[in-house]
């Protein structure tokens, strides 16, 4: 749809299927990057990546899509990794507890505060 | 009563119209001054809430309307969502407003899960009403009571 406010870019960078998210991630967006995502995610073993960098909106209809990929890849032995997380937007998978569980990665720049 | 300005938006109970809510949120949140954290915090759980009402509040074919009121005080912004769509008379609704209580609000805690406890978690204070429709009625103090010092520590240092 042409007013979307989320674009999804497939790149393959080292046998990794990484998926750039770009927008903002609501309960209106949130379908189109589940099916994009369910495109995949019955490959047996896959290593996928979600770059979230470019996301300046997500609330829980997002983490909902991060969850369900998740468990869906790993399900069939495959891994998911989610990189380029805000301050923001890893505060989102802090207090939610998803950090504990889904493999995550800071923006570089964010890394300073990340410690705090 | 405390004085306060009140601005009201009723949106179609259509997921594309929710990032339109928000952005008044965010533009009223910004007016009154809020820090960009707590601005943040506020569209996510006002998004949350209308998303609620959105998506459980009306049967797939219905034609539905979502009401947000927010009431701007000097020191805080109340919000008030409902899946009804009138208007409020936002003191008189308010007094109806009752504290949370789990039995009454199973429904949110089964099909709101990730969604409810982030906005009780990014807002000050959270309760719910249900008469005709749900009410989800919201607040958050200017300058915080949030107990997150490294949060208002970053606001201090940027």
């Amino acid at each position: 749809m042409q007013d979307m406010n989320l674009q999804v870019e497939l790149l393959e960078k080292n046998s990794v299927q990484c998926f750039k998210v770009v927008g903002e991630i609501d309960a209106y967006t949130a379908p189109v990057l589940k099916e994009r995502l369910a495109a995949v995610e019955k490959v047996e073993g896959l290593h996928a990546e979600l770059d979230l960098s470019e996301v300046d909106y997500m609330d829980s209809t997002g983490l909902g899509v991060c969850v369900g990929f998740y468990k869906a890849v790993s399900n069939n032995g495959g891994h998911v990794k989610i990189t380029g997380l805000n301050r923001r937007l890893s505060r989102l998978f802090e207090i939610t507890g998803l950090n504990e569980i889904i493999d995550i990665e800071l923006k570089e720049s964010e890394d300073d505060n990340a410690t705090l | 009563m405390q004085h306060y300005d009140y601005i009201e938006i009723k949106i179609p109970a259509k997921t594309q119209y929710i990032g339109v809510a928000r952005l008044m949120i965010s533009g009223i949140a910004s007016r009154l001054g809020f820090t960009y954290d707590d601005i943040e915090d506020l569209k996510i759980a006002s998004s949350e809430a209308i998303t609620n009402a959105v998506q459980h509040a009306y049967a797939d074919n219905e034609q539905g309307e979502v009401v947000v009121g927010c009431a701007m005080y000097e020191d805080k912004l109340e919000i008030m969502i409902a899946d009804h769509g009138s208007s409020f008379d936002f003191e008189e609704t308010k007094k109806h407003i009752g504290p949370y209580k789990d039995a009454t609000e199973e429904r949110f805690l089964r099909e709101g899960g990730l969604g409810l406890y982030l906005m009780e978690t990014l807002m000050d204070e959270v309760k719910f009403h249900q008469e005709e429709g749900v009410t989800v009625f919201m607040t958050k103090h200017l300058g915080g009571e949030r107990g997150e010092q490294e949060d208002v520590q970053r606001t201090a240092n940027s």
